[in-house]
């Protein structure tokens, strides 16, 4: 057993808090994600992160709570993105690289005075990067309530925003306020991002947000299997990649251990590798059967 | 600063004409995720003790590849991002494993242009001439994909290969940026003017030309400033940017705007 | 040229991820004919144009033009895809956009010749549409958008102009204009023209020949050797009648002899 969980692996409080959130955003991030992987918006969610990190900085400068500045930044800059222009997609992705770059504009500066206050070192690379390990068990409210709030909103809008996700102009006809169903998304979007940029950095948020959920639609083709599939392959990379975290600092003689990101973000990689290979594999099975069976009839009207 | 207005004129013109085709194509995520995957190539070169831009074109040229092998089997967002997270996620491996120190990270991250020295720019330049050739080859059939990739195709334009080749210029280009303008704020310079050029004219070229001006009108403001205020670069590149978008885009509207009225 | 084909299509098969879409087509097109490719949504027209251009492979059987094998980017087949969408926001005006149809193609930046300009001038006079030269592409209606969508392809001189439904998304009066502008065309530059629909009447003034595609085959002819009840009834696999009214023909499905086909079979009725 001590082969796998190095000694005090699970009286650790660090540990413990860390896979609790691990899990609450792995499933927070598999929701929300599922929808932003079929709208077409990773570009956006992966911007958010970035945004609210720069909103993060803020609020280490003016001293309020981190949790504010990352969530603020983020519903901030997701209601930019959406005056820009969010509803075409070439638009879209101008309006995002804007926000995009002016936030991280933002960031620079409060960085750079956050480093003129404060002498500790290694802070800038916790906010741009974060870590599991740093957080507060105290976040742990915080983030519950968060995460209820935004599965509790997608669960609300969910059908409008299947529709508008899958054919825009038939949710219109079926009188679904695309812009308002958009911009709801959007703000949870920025929410859920926000909560697992804090928790977990922003590398890891955009992992989870992406990866988990585009290997799960390689395989469900309804939303909720794929929602529920995509919790389960982010709980997996997260609470494995914490493991291998916790026991790199006892691989190498000088105790330096690796960083969390790099183990879940290479399990997340790594299954979405296998997924395509997988559906690959099933896709070509398919065209095989079909071949043997389709007669002409069933030929004649594509 | 000498050194800096040099390679910032030079780093500037050509993003401009980058940005402007970035724009176009619609590929601010690659336009993002590959200076960003190309820091990670930095600290990786630290780590092993070579020179950083050779770290830094091997991972840009990585991400590029990577992108547009991928984003032919699955959706390119997606692949951008899961190839941006594993660079990341790299990135804060080799840093993890270093005795690199903080502002070494923040010159890569933000930018250290008043910093630039003598001995940089020779490379800065050979790069930003291999950039200005790909790009002067590519031109006609790059534009005619961006404008519709169907039409290309029907003219025999390769449309995967034209996508990839503008993938390792941007690569390239990138990765000469970072050290100077830092991974960051490459980006925001690659967006903003030209997505404000567009808006000023009708013609791909003085779009294009004007997107150049626009580009070097920032980084030399932004120069200026950061000199003067000591503030980081990075904060008036990014602002900028933004602020050049935003006021062309004003200027679209209410011109629009007018012509609507003279028209009713 | 006399004696060959403009375009001959022989004993084509076409399948898609092992799906088999077009099954022995075969074809022909002389010089300046205006033919139509008549067939109901999903019958296999975009696939058989992208054939004949060359982006789409065929299982089976050949393409020819002149009596030679096509290879892709031939410089005498033009082509108009359904439906392009173009970016409000692109700065490309309608001239620089045709003329990349004739070096959009070309690596370099070598200038453009007088010439070269001259005949984006021509050609979009000869579409009726010099008054958009300076106007945005992102800006254009559908019918002006048809328009140099035309002047785009015609500009590198084809002898073979494909067009994918073109009238699909236009009122009925920019779709006659555009038919009359196809006829013109035709007449006056010498080019043959392909174009699909899916809707026939509003070709039959024009149309020299038609190539009716149903259930992944393909009858062609005059239009009076295709649209008759037996040629169409075989093509369908069950009885269709022809009905002429008024000038226009109705192709309606039936009283089914194939009691098990599915409705999808039957055509209910297709007004054409």
């Amino acid at each position: 057993m001590h082969f796998i969980f190095e000694p005090g692996f699970f009286s650790n409080t660090t540990v413990r808090t860390a896979l609790v959130l691990g899990l609450l955003v792995s499933v927070v991030s598999a929701a929300i994600g599922v929808f932003t992987v079929v709208r077409g918006q990773s570009f956006a969610g992966h911007a958010l992160t970035d945004v609210a990190t720069a909103g993060g900085a803020g609020a280490s400068l003016a001293v309020i709570s981190p949790l504010i500045g990352f969530i603020g930044g983020g519903v901030l800059g997701a209601g930019a993105m959406d005056a820009i222009g969010v509803q075409r997609v070439k638009g879209r992705d101008i309006a995002t690289g804007v926000v995009l770059g002016a936030a991280t504009g933002l960031s620079a500066l409060f960085l750079y005075l956050v480093t003129l206050q404060t002498s500790t070192t290694g802070s800038t690379q916790t906010i741009l990067f974060g870590s599991v390990f740093t957080v507060e068990p105290s976040t742990l409210p915080d983030a519950l309530w968060l995460t209820a709030l935004v599965l509790a909103t997608l669960f609300i809008i969910r059908r409008p925003l299947m529709m508008s996700s899958i054919s825009p102009e038939l949710a219109q006809s079926r009188g679904v306020r695309l812009r308002l169903v958009g911009l709801t998304f959007m703000v949870m979007l920025a929410v859920a991002v926000g909560l697992s940029a804090i928790v977990i950095g922003s590398i890891l948020s955009t992992a989870l947000l992406i990866g988990p959920p585009a290997s799960a639609l390689k395989f469900s083709n309804r939303f909720s299997t794929a929602v529920v599939f995509a919790s389960v392959l982010g709980t997996l990379a997260t609470w494995l990649g914490i493991i291998l975290a916790y026991d790199s600092y006892y691989w190498s003689a000088s105790h330096r251990g690796l960083p969390v990101s790099f183990f879940v973000v290479s399990l997340v990689v790594a299954q979405f590798v296998v997924a395509n290979v997988l559906a690959q594999r099933r896709r070509v099975r398919v065209v095989h059967a079909t071949e043997h069976h389709a007669t002409p009839e069933q030929v004649g009207w594509i | 600063m000498t050194n800096a207005w040099i390679s910032g004129t030079v780093i500037a013109t050509l993003v401009g004409v980058v940005g402007f085709f970035v724009v176009m194509r619609a590929s601010s995520f690659a336009a993002h995720a590959i200076p960003n995957g190309a820091f990670a190539g930095a600290a990786g070169a630290n780590l092993v003790g070579i020179n950083p831009l050779f770290g830094l074109v091997i991972f840009a040229l990585g991400a590029a590849l990577g992108i547009g092998y991928s984003s032919r089997r699955t959706r390119s967002d997606v692949a951008t991002a899961l190839a941006l997270v594993m660079m990341l996620a790299l990135g804060a491996a080799f840093l993890a494993t270093s005795n690199e120190y903080e502002p070494a990270i923040n010159a890569l991250l933000f930018g250290e242009i008043l910093g630039v020295s003598s001995s940089e720019i020779v490379p800065v330049m050979v790069l930003a001439v291999v950039c200005a050739l790909g790009l002067a080859v590519l031109y006609r059939p790059l534009l005619m994909s961006s404008i519709s990739s169907e039409l290309a195709v029907a003219q025999g334009v390769n449309v995967a290969l034209i996508d990839v080749l503008f993938l390792v210029v941007l690569a390239l280009s990138s990765a000469l940026a970072v050290p100077v303008v830092g991974a960051l704020l490459t980006f925001s310079l690659t967006i903003g003017p030209p997505a404000a050029a567009r808006l000023l004219t009708n013609r791909p070229h003085r779009a294009l030309a004007c997107s150049m001006l626009l580009s070097l009108l920032t980084l030399w403001a932004a120069i200026a400033s950061s000199y003067w205020s000591n503030l980081p670069i990075g904060f008036f590149v990014g602002t900028f940017s933004a602020l050049v978008y935003l006021l062309a885009r004003t200027w679209d509207t209410t011109r629009n705007r007018r012509l609507a009225r003279t028209v009713a | 040229m006399v004696g060959i084909d403009l375009l001959k299509v022989e004993g084509l098969d076409v399948s898609i991820a092992g799906r088999m879409i077009l099954r022995d087509v075969n074809f022909r097109i002389d010089h300046g004919e205006f033919t139509g490719l008549i067939g109901s949504n999903g019958a296999g027209k975009t696939t058989l144009l992208r054939v004949i251009l060359g982006v789409q492979e065929a299982t089976r059987g050949r393409v020819s033009v002149h009596g030679q094998t096509l290879t892709r980017s031939n410089s005498s087949v033009g082509y108009v895809p359904q439906k392009v969408l173009f970016e409000p926001d692109l700065p490309v005006r309608v001239r620089d956009f045709v003329a990349l149809g004739l070096d959009g193609g070309t690596f370099g930046v070598a200038r453009r010749s007088r010439h070269s300009f001259e005949l984006v001038d021509e050609m979009l006079e000869a579409v009726e549409a010099s008054k958009l030269s300076n106007r945005r592409i992102g800006s254009l209606s559908g019918g002006e958008q048809q328009r140099v969508l035309v002047a785009h392809a015609l500009v590198r001189k084809p002898e073979l102009l494909l067009l994918d439904e073109p009238l699909a998304s236009l009122d009925p009066g920019s779709a006659q204009e555009i038919i009359q502008l196809l006829h013109t065309v035709v007449v006056k530059q010498q080019v043959a023209v392909l174009m699909s629909a899916h809707e026939m009447n509003p070709l039959l003034p024009v149309m020299d020949r038609v190539v009716y595609v149903a259930n992944g085959r393909v009858a062609s002819g005059t239009t009076e050797e295709v649209v008759r009840s037996d040629v169409l009834s075989e093509l369908y696999g069950h009885h269709v009648d022809v009905v002429r009214v008024h000038g226009r023909v109705l192709v309606v499905a039936g009283e089914g002899d194939h009691t098990k086909s599915t409705l999808a079979d039957h055509p209910a009725v297709i007004v054409e």
